[in-house]
This record gives structure tokens, sequence and C-alpha cells, in this order.
């Protein structure tokens, strides 16, 4: 049974490395900036998923401060990008 | 990989999980490619990032509690702050969207009413 979830776990990562390709072609060709913004959104929370399998398959504790610090400037680079977009800059006086 | 042999009650919901999770993240990110207006393509990748995530994190628990033979759940740290994160960021990207592209439409050259209509000329 180790055998079927290890290729489960190979499995899973391909499909987060492909859906990391899709994010970074909408990040190359999309027409706005805040297509590419999303896009940059989606490749973090990707990264963040690919990591997580690495710390399944390697049975190992580090990789989860990792990918959890990986969301957490995920999220502020978003919001500071879409605030950007929106009010013309991040911290207003 | 793994040196240890995993019980069963990890291996079988683990992989079918594992399988979904990653279906649902490659589905959300090919929507992402394939659908041709920013609106839609907002919402796909919401899918992999709650559903997705949740999947894997479930299997990270799982695993990590299997291993050390007591319950491990500091991943629903990464659970709380995505699900909690993720309607903030798409309501502000939204936001950002719709004021670009209003901005983007040139002026109306009639005056508009006080529902946004065009007000007819009069005779």
């Amino acid at each position: 049974m180790n055998a079927v979830f290890d290729y489960a776990a190979w499995f899973a990562s391909l499909c987060f490395v492909l859906a990391m390709l899709c994010a970074l072609v909408r990040l190359f060709i999309g027409p706005a900036a805040q297509d590419r913004v999303l896009a940059l959104d989606t490749l973090y929370i990707n990264g963040m998923l690919t990591l997580l399998m690495l710390g399944i398959r390697s049975s190992s504790t580090v990789y989860f401060d990792m990918a959890l610090l990986i969301a957490l400037f995920g999220f502020a680079s978003t919001i500071a990008l879409a605030k950007f977009l929106l009010r013309g800059e991040v911290i207003e006086p | 990989m793994n040196h240890v042999d995993l019980p069963l009650w990890v291996t079988i919901p683990g992989t079918l999980l594992l399988v979904f999770g990653g279906l649902l993240v490659l589905i959300g990110s090919a929507g992402l490619v394939k659908l041709d207006h920013f609106y839609a393509r907002m919402h796909p990748p919401t899918m992999g990032t709650t559903l997705g995530t949740g999947c894997v994190l479930i299997t990270s628990m799982l695993v990590s509690s299997a291993l050390e033979q007591r319950p491990v759940i500091h991943e629903i740290l990464i659970t709380v702050f995505v699900v909690m994160s993720a309607p903030v960021s798409a309501m502000l990207l939204m936001r950002a969207a719709v004021y670009r592209e209003h901005r983007k439409r040139p002026e109306p050259t009639q005056p508009l009413d006080d529902i946004g209509g065009t007000i007819p000329p009069r005779d």
C-alpha cells in the first residue's frame, strides 16, 4: 500500500508543477496588470503546495515552516500589488 | 522515499485526497489559462486555493500523526490562514480591476441621469 501512496504523491507533485506552468503562462501573456497579479497569487499557492508535498514525501517537518512563510508573503504581496493598482501607492499617508 | 511503513488508515485516505487535490489544483490553473475574461478568470484558482490546499493539508496531518505516534494538527494554521486570506485578496483584486476598466472607458459625451443612463436631448 505504501507504493500506491508514493505514486499518488508523485502524481500530486506533477499536477502542482503543471499548475505552476499554467500560472506562468498567464503571467507572461496576461493582457492587463491585474491578470499578472492573479497569476502570481496562483503561483504562490502552487509553490506552497509543492513544498508541502516535499514535506510529505520526505517525512520531515521543516517544510511546514517554509510553506507557512510562503503563504504569508504571498498574501502580503498580493494585497500590496492590488492596493497599488487600485490607488497608485501602497501605504497612504 | 518513506522508509517507514505507513498504516492503512493513512495510506487509503491519503492516496484519495492527494489525487483529488492534485486534479483540483491542475483544473483550476488550467482554467486560469483557458478562460477569456478577467472576471471569469477570477474564479477557477480559488478551487485549488481552498479545496486543493485542504486536501493536501489533511494528508500532511495524517502522515505526521502516523509518523510521530501522536496527533499533529499544526498544519491547520496554514488552512486557517489561506482560507481567511483568499477572499480578501480576491476582493481587492476585483476592486482594482473594476476601477481600472472603468477608468479606461471613454467619458460619456451626453450627461448622465441619476441611475447612470443618458438623458435624451430636449426638442
